[in-house]
């Protein structure tokens, strides 16, 4: 965000940057930085919360009373990303013929299917559909039962793609359950429906099973590394 | 996460450029964000992507298309203007603060190679005179 800074101010254009992180920021010389210590993917702090919003955006402007910079100002809130898993219901098991994940991932689809009605649109779809998530979610386990990763057919050919299309999936079916989308529940914290998939579901415990089992397969950094956030 | 980025490499700038806008009250605003938005019925990023997308004013159904795990996605999921406060520019407007929206907006991926020498020299200044052009005074650049 700091480079776009320098290339549009120079542009003729006066900028003002919202950074996540006060350590780049700090290097990167930008005319006006307003600082947000706020969980990475939420630059304006707080979600279905426009007076916040406001404040955010109000103190960023303020940035352009001054006659020269760089400038940096840190907004006087600090928001931690919660890593408490989400509260939210996992389904019941319903076919014990069914590997858990599929069967748990199946349970989910008519949350998802709320959750897409009610949104009109979904981030699912990098290299499958929401239909592909079982099938996807047997592929990882099979890596885990030892299949090389190389051979087991990847949908999409991409694990970091297919990973975000399985723990989106997970994401919006659980906003759905928990009453985020309609405002008939709290709106989760920075970090906490993440925790949920990888702590409490089934899907999730296979993708990080398969994580392992393509590094201890020799696969590349890249193919097993990004399947999760980097701190897991 | 965050502490991550104490590490990263970052392009260096010898000087820091500056431009006096007009006053707010007259000044047209708009977003350049790097969530990797996209229309839903647009062209996806793909990883490393340095390409950007112009999103209409008006458009609100969008995909998120940022490649990195590492942030949090449900925020957007429930509220747009979390990452694209689109909204919130409109009722600054209204409230009269700034002078206006502008047309159009700008999109990249975060997930940029390190050098950013595509961003610095190709598409961010493609994408500076596009907003330039459509009398863009100010922008709010907004993370991911």
């Amino acid at each position: 965000m700091s480079t776009l800074a320098h290339v549009f101010e120079e542009a003729g254009i006066a900028t003002i940057v919202l950074s996540s992180t006060r350590s780049v920021a700090e290097r990167m010389n930008a005319p006006r930085t307003l600082h947000c210590e706020f969980p990475l993917g939420r630059p304006l702090g707080r979600p279905n919360d426009a007076e916040f919003q406001h404040d955010v955006l109000l103190r960023a402007f303020e940035l352009l009373d001054e006659n020269a910079g760089p400038v940096l100002v840190q907004h006087p809130v600090s928001i931690e990303a919660d890593e408490t898993p989400l509260t939210c219901q996992i389904p019941p098991r319903f076919d014990p013929n069914l590997h858990p994940a599929v069967d748990e991932a199946q349970g989910l689809r008519k949350a998802y299917d709320r959750s897409l009605a009610t949104r009109g649109s979904t981030n699912v779809g990098r290299s499958i559909d929401a239909d592909g998530v079982p099938d996807a979610l047997l592929t990882l386990q099979k890596i885990v039962d030892g299949e090389p990763w190389k051979e087991v057919g990847i949908p999409g050919g991409n694990t970091t793609a297919l990973c975000h299309d399985i723990r989106t999936y997970y994401e919006e079916a659980a906003l759905e359950l928990v009453g985020a989308l309609d405002g008939s529940g709290d709106v989760p914290d920075g970090r906490a429906a993440e925790a949920w998939f990888f702590a409490s579901t089934e899907g999730g415990k296979t993708l990080m099973e398969a994580r392992q089992a393509i590094q201890d397969q020799g696969g590349p950094f890249p193919v097993w590394f990004y399947m999760a956030p980097g701190h897991r | 996460m965050r502490e991550a980025g104490d590490g990263l490499p970052v392009p260096e700038f010898s000087s820091t450029p500056w431009t006096t806008p007009v006053s707010l009250n007259k000044a047209t605003v708009g977003i350049v964000t790097s969530a990797a938005l996209y229309p839903a019925d647009g062209e996806a990023f793909s990883a490393g992507d340095t390409s950007y997308r112009m999103i209409e004013g008006a458009e609100r159904n969008l995909v998120l298309g940022h490649w990195s795990p590492n942030f949090d996605r449900t925020g957007v999921a429930i509220d747009l203007n979390v990452v694209y406060p689109i909204d919130r520019l409109t009722e600054l407007v209204d409230d009269g603060v700034i002078g206006a929206v502008a047309p159009r907006h700008v999109s990249f991926a975060g997930n940029q190679p390190d050098d950013v020498s595509t961003l610095r020299l190709d598409s961010g200044p493609r994408a500076a005179a596009e907003m330039k052009a459509d009398g863009v005074d100010v922008v709010l650049l907004t993370p991911v």
